[in-house]
């Protein structure tokens, strides 16, 4: 297990921008190995542990940090396994080239899908118990006892019956040469033991986001580097056909203008402002293909055929739904929509690479460090073993920066183009949203049938949207099938469970693809089918006369945890109970990502249908739970992401293009509209759940409920800034 | 060609004159704290202080800036990240990503200059910078604790 990692090359991209006249020295943190060459007294005891004369200890993260606390809470569950002292702990990024030279040591390094923790926890775990093993091992053998009748904690190793002293950093030498144990044989804590991990905890990778002193990808500077400003067709699947280079050739700073593929034109300059000024005075030819015919309407139109199409599949078919509505007392049907949606992380994407002969190196934010990797390499011509990604802590992610990696390819066709000089390609903001891998565009067809008692006897749930397998991860389309669009809506349990017991139950997908780009957006699917699902409950609810909690949790004796957390939230909100006059509530659960979200809305609805969200309950069962400050910072986080969503959240489509290209018209909730959120934790400690987005799923649906009881009309679109509630 | 009084220090850039002041703060002057967030005033990531007030640099013009102007970036803030809103921000664990935290705490510093003591009312009004990770909620309780802090300094 013992690895020895050493790069020199990377010492010479050590940045010193005081020339610049900024008066700061910034070194951008390149990962692994830079404590062991910073300080000869730095010594890795294996993967994921580095202990340094001075007793601190070094927690090699290998997954991505965007704001989600997964750095934070590996190093926890790494600290809690190696007994170290807490407030001596470092992190270090591990970047994918150093992976694969060493065997994907590191393991997994893709942080999507709520993934981060939940399933790296048992290795990082083991990783920072075998290093306390081993560390206790070398003082046994110095002192010549048994290492069982050593204690450690905080780092100082104590034997007791001699009163002897020693701590991590003077026996750090040693322990590296020692035989690690087999991690298979290591005995991990009860989490009922935990001292680090399961603590509300601070942030580790706080300090420098309050200085500006934190460097992102947008902010990296090399050497000579250049800047690049890109447009790419503005009709997806559009080619470019011409541009006129002399009109902008003789600007200030302009060192060349570069087709990019096919489809994009770049500036490249010696500021990003002056390449962006060129590219703005380029006249850009494009051939917009036959896309250029499509609109919101036309793609609305497909999916609406995919409501009652024959080529629809059945994930769940159990009894016979379409009989039992047809036969029931009494029938509710409604037609639910919901839009394309952008990311717009707050820094837009971005990408410095640079190419030396047959070696390529980009710095860049990435939740997916090995797809970069493999986009940079097979773009650059190059094994992989001639690639370096360094990763740099993200301005946001939710998706949007995962394995398609399209600015990093773009980054380095640039590059290409300019042999041994580093090229910084930024991306407007206009580029951004005109160019965004959107939340899939879907409609929803919901039937159900209820029987003189009002009891559900038969749902019909017909999804018709976008894939985005179909895209990105057509292997994972199998016979036709596309199971993911339903995520929420699965019968097997553990990952996204649909949580009623109807009778006859039918749940059905038709793929109806557009020429838009989609892919992964925070909850992904849950937060389509939440709104479809948990709505429509809502209108059966209120069809059967029944109180929206009862009627739910009639349904729900076989599914537990979807019922410990509805009951918590509804017991936190106080369901049931008077409210201000104008106010009024809406429930809604659901799950993804392994864990179980319920949430309250308070809202009011003024006579001229103006919507406020009062206060939110939020309540989450993800199993452990490594920090619960920032399980909650997660949480709240998910109510303005999905309310932003909610409330103005669309992208829509105009001859082929995307019409929302910046905050003005694309328009992001503000702090004055965010309501009051409680969060409830209820975890069970039997599982590992997700944590970055199962919550968001039910913020729209418990408000849309909401103000179905504050108007008494269903909401059946989104976004609520194109609905008239009264 | 300009001369700007930046975080206390003179420098001289040379760039045309309709140059945004975020991107001569960061790409002339290298001062990278202050951040690109839409480039149409929107979203407040590129927030500085002109003259004590709180500007959206990617709209004001380098040409605008008149001699004397003193212009405050984040790093300017403080030394040691010792303002009142940066503890604050540290106390409550404001930032996820961070990458509009410089901003937001610009923001909230003048907003507390201007109003020592401000209402929920007057954080809604002075706060309209745009976060996607929505820390929204902790910004307005460190916000509440940085006036705090005020008083009792």
């Amino acid at each position: 297990m013992k690895t020895t990692i050493a790069n020199p090359s990377r010492r010479k991209f050590i940045v010193n921008s005081a020339a610049a006249g900024g008066g700061l020295a910034l070194g951008i943190p390149f990962g692994v190995a830079e404590a062991a060459t910073q300080s000869t007294a730095a010594t890795e005891i294996n993967a994921w542990v580095v202990v340094k004369a001075d007793d601190t200890c070094v927690v090699r993260i290998a997954r991505s940090e965007m704001g989600q606390g997964t750095l934070t809470g590996l190093a926890q569950l790494v600290a809690e396994e190696l007994e170290c002292d807490w407030k001596k702990i470092a992190t270090e990024h591990v970047n994918p080239g150093q992976n694969l030279a060493h065997k994907r040591i590191w393991g997994e390094m893709a942080t999507g899908g709520s993934r981060g923790i939940r399933t790296s926890q048992d290795y990082v775990r083991r990783g920072g118990a075998a290093a306390r093993l081993m560390l206790v091992q070398a003082a046994a053998d110095q002192w010549k006892v048994p290492a069982s009748e050593l204690t450690v904690s905080d780092g100082v190793i104590t034997h007791a019956a001699s009163g002897r002293k020693t701590s991590y950093g003077k026996v750090a030498a040693a322990a590296a040469k020692l035989t690690p144990p087999d991690p298979k044989t290591i005995k991990l804590k009860d989490p009922k033991e935990w001292k680090i991990a399961g603590k509300p905890l601070k942030r580790l990778d706080t300090a420098d986001k309050l200085n500006g002193s934190k460097i992102y990808a947008i902010d990296v500077k090399l050497p000579g580097m250049l800047l690049a400003a890109i447009k790419k067709s503005p009709v997806h699947g559009g080619k470019l056909s011409s541009y006129d280079e002399a009109k902008v050739a003789g600007m200030p700073g302009v060192k060349g203008v570069v087709k990019v593929h096919d489809n994009a034109v770049a500036v490249v300059a010696d500021s990003w402002w002056r390449a962006k000024t060129a590219l703005d005075a380029l006249t850009i030819a494009w051939d917009e293909g036959t896309n250029g015919a499509q609109s919101s309407a036309t793609i609305a139109e497909r999916l609406k055929e995919g409501l009652t199409a024959d080529d629809a599949f059945a994930d769940t078919n159990n009894g016979d739904a379409l009989k039992a509505i047809a036969g029931a007392a009494k029938k509710v049907e409604a037609v639910y929509s919901t839009p394309f949606l952008a990311h717009a992380t707050m820094e837009p994407m971005n990408c410095t690479a640079v190419i030396k002969g047959d070696k390529v190196e980009v710095w860049t934010a990435t939740q997916s460090a090995e797809g970069s990797l493999a986009a940079a390499c097979e773009e650059a011509g190059v094994p992989l073993a001639n690639g370096e990604v360094h990763k740099l802590d993200l301005g946001g992610g939710f998706g949007r920066r995962g394995g398609t990696q399209d600015y990093t390819r773009q980054a380095v066709a640039i590059a290409k183009q300019f042999p041994g000089t580093p090229v910084k390609l930024i991306w407007s903001r206009e580029e951004d949203q005109a160019h965004d891998f959107y939340r899939p565009i879907s409609q929803c067809k919901m039937s159900a049938g209820l029987d003189d008692s009002g009891k559900l006897v038969g749902m019909h749930i017909r999804v018709s949207g976008q894939s985005i397998n179909a895209l990105l991860n057509p292997g994972a389309i199998k016979e036709g099938k596309d199971t993911r669009q339903l995520q929420g809506m699965w019968k097997e349990p553990g990952d996204a469970q649909f949580g009623y017991s109807v009778p006859n139950l039918r749940i059905e997908y038709a793929m109806r693809n557009s020429h838009m780009q989609v892919g992964p957006w925070r909850g992904v699917n849950t937060n389509q089918n939440g709104v479809y699902v948990e709505c429509f409950v809502e209108e059966c609810a209120r069809a059967a006369g029944a109180d929206s909690l009862e009627f739910r949790r009639a349904m729900m004796q076989a599914y537990p945890k979807h019922l410990g957390v509805l009951n918590a939230v509804a017991e936190k909100a106080s369901w049931g109970k008077p409210l201000p006059a104008g106010v009024h509530r809406g429930i809604a659960q659901f799950m993804g990502y392994g864990s179980y979200s319920a949430a309250v809305a308070e809202v009011s609805v003024s006579p001229e249908g103006k919507l406020k969200v009062h206060r939110m309950v939020l309540g989450c069962n993800c199993g452990h739970v490594v920090n619960p400050d920032q399980v909650a910072a997660q949480v709240e986080g998910s109510v303005a992401y999905g309310l932003s969503a909610a409330l103005y959240g669309e992208m829509s489509v105009e001859r082929g293009r995307m019409v929302e290209l910046n905050f003005d018209k694309y328009q992001i909730l503000r702090l004055a509209e965010m309501p009051k959120i409680e969060t409830v934790l209820v975890p069970t400690y039997d599982f590992w759940g997700g944590v970055g987005e199962p919550t968001i799923c039910v913020v729209a649906p418990a408000v849309m409920n909401a103000i179905f009881a504050a108007t008494g009309k269903p909401v059946r679109s989104l976004p609520l800034k194109n609905v008239r509630l009264v | 060609m300009a001369k700007l009084n930046i975080n206390g220090r003179t420098r001289d850039v040379q760039v045309e004159p309709g140059t945004p002041l975020l991107w001569v703060i960061r790409e002339q002057v290298g001062l990278t704290g202050t951040k690109y967030g839409c480039g149409v005033a929107q979203c407040g990531a590129c927030s500085v202080h002109l003259n004590g007030a709180v500007v959206r640099s990617c709209s004001v013009p380098v040409s605008a800036i008149k001699p004397g102007d003193k212009i405050v970036t984040i790093e300017g803030l403080s030394r040691n990240s010792s303002h009142p809103v940066q503890k604050a921000w540290a106390a409550i664990d404001v930032p996820q990503c961070g990458y509009c935290q410089s901003g937001q705490i610009m923001a909230a510093a003048a907003l507390l200059a201007k109003k020592p003591n401000p209402t929920d009312a007057d954080i809604d009004e002075a706060m309209t910078n745009i976060c996607r990770c929505g820390t929204y909620q902790r910004i307005r309780t460190a916000v509440h604790m940085a006036a705090d802090m005020n008083k009792k300094a």
